[in-house]
This record gives C-alpha cells, structure tokens and sequence, in this order.
C-alpha cells in the first residue's frame, strides 16, 4: 500500500523508522502519523497530544494518545521505553525545550526531530526587504496568532546538538514538494534529524 | 428486570468470613455464543443495579440510562450488559438494613466494615455465577471507578479492559475530609441512634444535610451559576432561615428526595469503604501493574473539583510506566463531578470508538481513510 499524498516529512519519518519498533510521538495531533506507522511498519505506538479535538480523532482511528502537555508528559516513562520518540513540528511548541528534549533522549533511543526553518530564504527576503515577521509555506502564522514559542535554523539545532553532544545520525531537508541537499539552512523549509544520545551523555 | 443471586458466604478483606450474600443485579442485551461481549457496569456512591431502561414499577429510568442501550456506548445490540448493587448498598444487595439471620434484625452495625475490594469480590462471584469468564470491559465513574480498578489490580486477566472514569487511586485528604462531614451529619442526629434505627424514625435530617455536602461537591462553580445564579424562591418572607436561593431549595429537595431511597447506615459504610480504599495498598501503582495486559481508556474532567484530572494522570502514569496500554482524556466540561452523569456525547464517542478496538482486537482501525 502506498499513500501517495502523505505529507512529505511523514514520509521520511516512515522511511526512518524500523518495523516492530516502539513508537512515542510528541504532538501527535489528530494521529495521521502514528496511524501510518502502524499500518505501514506495525509500530507500537503512543501519542501525546494537547488539543482535544485531536485527541477524538485519535481515539477514533483506535490509537493509545494521552491528553496533555509534552512538557510536563514524559516524566512517567522509564528510560529507554521507545525506539523512536518523534518530535515532528512540535518542538518549537513547547515551553522548556531543552528539557523536553533530554527527556526525549532518556526515554528514546532515537529521537526524531522536525521543524521550520526559520533561515529558509523566503523568510529571510520577508524579514530583509519586508522588515516583517516573515510569514511562509512552514511557518503559514501570523506573529499574532503563532503556536510557535521557538524560532530556529537548521544551524541553530546543529550547533545546539554540537553544543549538546547530542549524535545526528541523519539530516534530512525538505523543500515546498522535494528534498534539499544544497545549502539547507537557506533553501529547506523544513528539517528532520534523527538524533541519539552520545556515549558519554548517557 | 432486576434479578437477584445468592451465595452462601464471602471472606472479607478484613479477614472476617460473612454470609449469605445477595446481589440484586439487571442486565442488558444478549450474551453471545462464545461468551466474549460481557461488560460490567459499576456504580456510584448512590447508584443501584438499575442502570438502564425504564423501570416498569415506577417508570424511572436506569442511572446510565443515557449510555447503556441500543446504539448507544454501551451498545447492547452488541454487547451484554451487567450491573449490580454493591455489596453494602441498600438497593436489593446486603447490606447494613439486611436480616441478620441470627437475630431476625437488621444487621445495623454488626454489620461487618467492608471494603471496595470485597464489592469486587461479589462482582466477580456473580459474573461466574453468569457463566462469564472475561469480560469485555468493567466501566465506572466515582466509587465506580475505584471498583474498576480493583478489578484491574486483583483480576487483571478476567478484564479486556477498563474504564475508569472520574476517579483515583485512593482518596485525597480533602475527599476524605467532605466524607467525614456527611457521616459526622448522619451520627449526629438523635434518630440515628447508633444505627439502631430502623424499627422507628430514621436519621432523616442528617442524611439530607450528607446528601447535600455531596451534591455541593458533585456540582462546580460555573455549573451552580449557571443552574441558579442568585435567583430568589417566590418567597414572601426573606431572612427568616427559609430556603431563599434556589440553590438552597435545590439542595433541600435533592437532600429531602434521597433519605426516601437511601439508608443512613449504607451512607456510612460505602463511604469508608472509599475512604480505605487504595488499588494497590499503598504501594505505587505501577508495581500491581507490571505485566498486565489490560487494555485502559482513563476519562477526567477539567471542572471536576473533587476527583480532579491529576487524579486520573496519576493512573495512566503508573500504567506507562508498567508498560501497559492507556488511553488518557480530559473531556472539557463545566458541570464538575457530575459531568459523568452529564457528558453523555464525548463519552460516548470516546467508549464506541475505545470498545470496538478491545472487542475486534485491532491496533487500529481498518477502515479509516487518509
């Protein structure tokens, strides 16, 4: 089976992620993703999401979610619980993200990271020649009415899992519809990184 | 139609042994040939084995008549439904105003002190007494859901899943606090009489003024404003102590109506039993739950005041941590503790959809699109 209109980053994810593994995905929304690794790489999954509208809709496609907040959510897990723990547009969302994300690390051995990238150039041309907060296909918001707490480039997360002697096993970059491999920071909207904890963090 | 089922004796889990026992039970729908669409209704503080359609004697419907029925959450064109008084209770099962067969009298504080667990434990003798060995779901809220979840604690492979609503693990110092003012109101009334009652007046008043410190807890703030605001009974003579407010004529009538229905030692009794009750005894909960596969859909409510939804969090944290399957949602909702009673929409969305997965055994559902 092929889902050939699955958003482009769920199809990374997918292409990352093994068979059978064990699957936690921060700001699941309303499952889409979690519902194509189950059907597609027989994943056990859980979902943790904020939005109660969503929670429905995940109760509904019969998928294990718990309502709440990523921030205060991962406590209760036990280190290493999850093969993959995603973080797919979410992470710019939360409050604390350096905790969340060492919370991540703890309970994952593998975390997936997806976000906007805020050096993409057609913000920078909105914020250059606009002097405007930019407004594009990865970040659609207003400055008014954005989820969004975090702004961040794909070199701020390099230099901050450098800085964090976090491992990135994978980088991988999408524009409006294909991948990006020249010149990320400047021409991906979007970047996805498959992250571990380095020996020595552990 | 409620039924009743006898057995001669139980050991309680003060270590007492007590007997005979009735159970006054209904139930809905049909049992299917394999034994397997089996769903056990627990109820509340003041419930009884009556939880759905309408009673021919007196043309009420059951408690959760808004859930349990055809094509509602708890289909019973699908599944077969059960529901029993609580061991304790005074609406058919023994209790404190049951014969004591030594004496020809009510039992009244002989009565032996019992607990949630041995509710459970006459549950479980009636589900076999049916002919049941697993059942599908056991679903509750309040006291309700204490019940589920001492089954999930003691008979962890009798139960596809649970769902506990509205509830916790044990009882905070402040649920313990509202209880104990309610039994303070039954003992402090001279009909009460140490329990010794039953062949006179009954402690009438004080199980109202009970029944009315639960209904305030029952309710939230914006629910009691929305009901009744300030409004003024057509009173002609304020200030003279008489139920001006209508939330004072509401509170007398819901206390007024409940002594007709409820027996005062019963209040007591049930209400300790909630009081001690902890589904792992003391222990964190997690470690009762290691290896469990029980499958749990957990539902709070944000205006719930008295079992507030980090009581709830609490439940499906120590199910993630035991590695078990849980479902958490906190259902937007003003009318406080009652909303379990009230919510009938989100619940029954969230139970249909949480049902057919445990019953047909998927991961997901089959035919939901992209």
């Amino acid at each position: 089976m092929r889902y050939d209109d699955i958003r482009p980053d769920h199809n990374v994810i997918l292409e990352i992620i093994k068979d059978s593994s064990l699957v936690l995905d921060l700001g699941c929304g309303t499952g889409e993703l979690l519902y194509v690794l189950i059907k597609e790489r027989k994943v056990h999954a859980q979902g943790i999401e904020i939005d109660s509208s969503a929670i429905f809709k995940c109760v509904a496609k019969g998928l294990s979610v718990f309502h709440g907040d990523i921030d205060t959510g991962l406590a209760e897990y036990e280190d290493k619980s999850f093969d993959y723990v995603i973080l797919n547009q979410s992470l710019q969302q939360v409050r604390h993200v350096d905790t969340v994300l060492k919370d991540a690390l703890r309970v994952g051995k593998k975390v997936i990271v997806g976000f906007p990238n805020f050096a993409h150039y057609a913000s920078r041309l909105q914020i250059f020649f606009g002097g405007k907060t930019p407004v594009t296909g990865a970040l659609p918001y207003q400055w008014y009415e954005t989820p969004n707490l975090h702004f961040l480039s794909i070199s701020d997360f390099r230099s901050y899992c450098r800085s964090k002697d976090i491992n990135i096993e994978k980088e991988i970059y999408l524009g409006k519809r294909k991948r990006v491999k020249l010149l990320p920071n400047l021409f991906a909207q979007i970047g996805l990184f498959l992250i571990s904890n380095s020996k020595n963090n552990q | 139609m409620t039924q009743y089922f006898t057995f001669d004796s139980i050991q309680l889990e003060s270590g007492e042994k007590f007997g005979p026992v009735k159970i006054a039970y209904e139930t809905y729908g049909v049992l299917d040939s394999e034994r397997t669409n089996a769903i056990l209704i627990v109820h509340a503080l003041s419930g009884d084995a009556h939880a759905a359609g309408v009673d021919k004697s007196d043309e009420t419907p059951g408690w959760w008549d808004s859930m349990i029925g055809p094509n509602k959450a708890f289909d019973t064109n699908k599944y077969f439904v059960i529901c029993s008084n609580v061991f304790g209770g005074c609406k058919g099962s023994t209790g404190p105003l049951s014969i004591n067969p030594e004496t020809g009298k009510p039992y009244a504080l002989d009565f032996p002190l019992i607990s949630i667990g041995d509710m459970v434990e006459c549950q479980k003798r009636l589900i076999e007494h049916l002919g049941i060995d697993t059942l599908l779901t056991v679903a509750g809220g309040s006291m309700g859901g204490m019940q589920v979840l001492s089954w999930l604690t003691r008979y962890p492979n009798r139960v596809k899943s649970v769902i506990p609503i509205a509830t916790a693990i044990r009882h905070s110092p402040q649920q313990i606090a509202f209880h104990e003012v309610g039994r303070q109101a039954i003992m402090a009334d001279p009909h009460w009489k140490s329990g010794n009652y039953y062949d006179g007046l009954h402690p009438t008043k004080g199980l109202a003024v009970a029944r009315m410190i639960g209904h305030i807890t029952y309710m939230s703030d914006a629910s009691m404003t929305e009901k009744f605001g300030r409004q003024r009974k057509k009173s002609t003579e304020p200030f003279k102590f008489t139920a001006d407010f209508q939330v004072e004529g509401y509170l007398r009538y819901r206390g007024d109506n409940f002594v007709k229905r409820f027996d005062a030692n019963s209040y007591l009794y049930i209400t300790k039993a909630m009081d001690n009750f902890d589904a792992s005894d003391g222990k964190p909960l997690q470690e009762s739950l290691r290896g469990v596969k029980t499958k749990l859909l957990v539902i709070a409510f944000k205006s719930d005041w008295l079992y507030p939804a980090y009581q709830s969090k609490e439940i499906v944290r120590a199910c993630k941590l035991a590695g078990l399957d849980a479902t958490y949602c906190e259902i937007d909702s003003t009318c406080g503790h009652d909303a379990f009673l009230l919510e009938v929409g989100e619940e029954t969305y969230l139970i249909t959809h949480f049902l057919k997965r445990v019953f047909h055994e998927y991961e997901v559902t089959g035919n939901y699109e992209i």
